[in-house]
C-alpha cells in the first residue's frame, strides 16, 4: 500500500443520513465509486478521517421520466448512463460522454455524481507523495507556488470530467441536499473558475440527482474528446455540441467544453449563428471563437497550444456533422 | 504512538465460500484477498485504477480491487481468478490464454481473464470490437493484445460449440 490514512467508513442507507453523518464527523468526505477519490487518498492528496460511502443508498440509483423530463440519480453508474435507451435516444451526447469516461471497468462502478464532482487535475497535483514532495508540493496541495503559472496565486488545475459538458448543452439542473434541506440549481452554477475550489457546493452538500429537460429531448447532439490513449485516458480537451436545424438554418445551438479550464465551460456567442446557414467561413469563425475561449494551461503532458487547436477542430467538426 | 484502527465486521462470499472477517476500514479488496483471505492470484500493478491487473468480479461485475474498500463489500460475492478452474480443469478462458499464448509474463493475465469473464457473462458472443471494448481498461506490456483477443475468441468458440454459457 502506498498510503492509506486510518479513516472510519460510514455506510448510510439514505441521502439524509449521509448529509448528517458528513456534518457530524470531522474531515469527512463522500465516496461513491471511489475511482477518483480513492486514487487521491492513496496518493496522499486527500487525507479524510471519515468517509461517507454512498454505495448503499438505493434512492440515488434511480432513473425516472416524467412530464418535465428525465431524472438520473447521482449514484447511477456511467455504464447505465451510456446504455440507458432513453438517454441514448434523447440525449445522445450524454450517453456518448459517459461511454468515453476512463475505461469500461471504471464505468461499471464509477457514478454520475462522482463524475460531476470530480476533483480538478494537474500534472503537478495528480502525482505520488514523493513526486509532489520533491517538487515542494503546489498551490492546490500543501505548497505555496503554482508550477503551471509561476508567481501566480491562482490554481489552474483543469476540470476533466466528460459528462458535465454534455449535460450543460442540455441545460441540465442538479438537486442538492444539505442540512438546511434540498435545493435545485442549474448545473452551470455548480462550478466556478477556481482550480482549488471549483465546486460551489456548500459544506457537506450532497448531489442527489440530475434533471434533463423534456423540451430539449431528442435534440441532435454529440460529444467527443481527445486523449492520449483511446482506451482509458482523461480528456486533454472535450467538446459537447447540441444543434437543432430548421431546414438549412440554425434554430438552437449550444457548445460546452471540458479539460481546458478549471470548470466545464459553456461557449459564448453560439446565439449569433441562429437564423443563419453554416458555410466554411462561419464554421472557421466558430472554430476560432472556441479556441479563443478555451484557456488550457500546462496541466497535462500535452502542450496547451495543441489542446487549444484540437478543441476548436473538434467543436467545428461536430457542428458540421450535426448540421448535415 | 499506536493509533486505534477503525474496523468493520464484514460478511461476504469469496469464490463461493462464505466468510466473516474483521477488516480495517481503510483496507482495499486487493489487500483483503491477498493478505486476509490468502489468495494471491489477484495482482496489484499500478495501485491506482490504471492498469486493470487487480480486476475481480463483485456481484458478477468487473471492478478494480485496488480501489474498492473492503468494508463496502457487505453481503456481496467476490470472484477471483482462483474461482474459474473446476476440479483442477482450467476454464475455457484459461485454456484459451494457454492455447493461444495470450499470456507471457502473466502479470496482467488474472485481471485480463476476469474482465473477459465479466464480458462473456453479459454477452456470450461478443464481436472482436466488443472484446476490445470489454478489455480496454486492462493493460498488457507483453503480448500486443492480438493474442489476448484470440484467446477470448478461442473460449467463445469452445463454449459456443458446447452450447453453454461461460
Ligand atoms: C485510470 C483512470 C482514468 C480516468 N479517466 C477518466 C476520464 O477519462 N474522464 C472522466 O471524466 N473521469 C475519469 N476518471 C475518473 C473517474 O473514474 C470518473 O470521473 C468517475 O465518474 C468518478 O465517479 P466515482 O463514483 O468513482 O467518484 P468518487 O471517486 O467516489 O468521487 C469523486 C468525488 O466526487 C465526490 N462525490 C461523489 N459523489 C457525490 C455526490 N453524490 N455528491 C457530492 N459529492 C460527491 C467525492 O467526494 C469525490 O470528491 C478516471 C479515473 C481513473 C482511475
Ligand atoms: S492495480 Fe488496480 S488497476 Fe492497477
Ligand atoms: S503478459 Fe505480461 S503484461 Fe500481459
Amino acid at each position: 500500500m502506498e498510503y492509506m490514512p486510518n479513516f472510519q467508513l460510514h455506510r448510510p442507507a439514505t441521502a439524509k443520513e449521509a448529509v448528517k453523518l458528513r456534518s457530524d464527523n470531522s474531515a469527512a468526505q463522500y465516496v461513491a465509486g471511489g475511482t477518483d477519490l480513492i486514487v487521491n487518498v492513496r496518493r496522499g492528496i486527500e487525507q479524510p478521517e471519515n468517509l461517507i460511502d454512498l454505495s448503499a443508498i438505493a434512492e440515488l440509483k434511480l432513473i425516472n421520466e416524467d412530464k418535465d423530463g428525465l431524472h438520473i440519480g447521482a449514484g447511477v453508474t456511467l455504464k447505465e448512463v451510456a446504455r440507458n435507451k432513453k438517454i441514448v435516444s434523447k440525449y445522445q451526447a450524454v450517453a456518448e460522454a459517459a461511454a468515453a469516461v476512463a475505461g469500461i471497468i471504471h464505468q461499471q462502478y464509477g457514478t454520475l455524481g462522482g463524475n460531476l464532482c470530480l476533483d480538478t487535475r494537474c500534472l503537478y497535483y495528480n502525482q505520488s507523495e514523493w513526486w509532489r514532495q520533491s517538487n515542494d508540493y503546489c498551490l492546490k496541495e500543501r505548497g505555496d507556488t503554482c508550477h503551471v503559472a509561476s508567481g501566480g496565486k491562482q490554481c489552474f488545475a483543469a476540470f476533466s470530467g466528460d459528462v458535465a459538458p454534455a449535460l450543460l448543452v442540455f441545460q441540465a439542473e442538479v438537486d442538492l441536499i444539505g442540512l438546511k434541506g434540498p435545493r435545485r440549481i442549474p448545473l452551470a452554477k455548480l462550478y466556478q473558475n477556481d482550480g482549488m475550489d471549483h465546486l460551489t457546493l456548500k459544506a457537506g452538500e450532497l448531489l442527489t440527482a440530475v434533471h434533463l429537460p423534456k423540451v430539449l429531448a431528442g435534440c441532435p447532439s454529440r460529444y467527443e474528446k481527445t486523449r492520449i490513449r483511446g482506451s482509458i485516458d482523461f480528456p486533454l480537451a472535450g467538446a459537447a455540441v447540441r444543434l437543432k436545424m430548421k431546414g438549412k438554418k440554425v434554430e438552437d445551438f449550444a457548445i460546452a467544453l471540458t479539460g481546458v479550464n478549471p470548470y466545464p465551460q459553456i461557449v459564448k456567442g453560439t446565439d449569433e449563428y441562429v437564423g443563419n446557414a453554416f458555410d466554411d467561413e462561419s464554421l472557421d469563425k466558430l472554430r476560432d471563437s472556441v479556441r479563443k475561449q478555451a484557456k488550457p494551461m500546462k496541466t497535462t503532458t500535452v502542450a496547451p497550444w495543441y489542446r487549444r487547436r484540437v478543441i476548436g477542430a473538434v467543436a467545428r467538426r461536430l457542428t458540421e456533422e450535426l448540421a448535415g | 504512538m499506536s493509533e486505534k484502527r477503525n474496523k468493520t465486521l464484514l460478511h461476504c462470499t469469496v469464490n463461493g465460500k462464505e466468510r466473516d472477517d474483521v477488516v480495517k476500514d481503510n483496507m482495499l479488496v486487493a489487500d483483503y484477498l491477498r493478505e486476509v483471505v490468502g489468495i494471491t492470484g489477484t495482482k496489484i500493478g499500478c495501485d491506482g485504477g490504471e492498469c486493470g491487473c487487480c480486476t475481480v468480479l463483485i456481484d458478477g461485475v468487473p471492478q478494480h480491487a485496488c480501489l474498492r474498500l473492503t468494508a463496502t463489500c457487505q453481503d456481496v460475492e467476490i470472484e477471483t481468478i482462483e474461482a474459474l478452474a473446476e476440479q483442477n480443469r482450467l476454464s475455457a478462458l484459461q485454456r484459451g490464454f494457454h492455447e493461444k499464448l495470450g499470456t507471457q509474463c502473466g502479470f496482467c493475465t488474472p485481471g485480463m481473464i476476469m474482465a473477459a469473464e465479466g464480458l462473456l457473462r453479459e454477452n456470450p458472443s461478443p464481436s472482436e470490437d466488443e472484446i476490445r471494448q470489454g478489455l480496454a481498461a486492462n493493460l498488457c506490456r507483453c503480448t500486443g493484445y492480438i493474442k489476448i483477443i484470440e484467446a477470448v475468441q478461442f473460449a467463445i468458440d469452445e463454449l459456443g460449440s458446447k452450447g453453454k454459457a461461460a
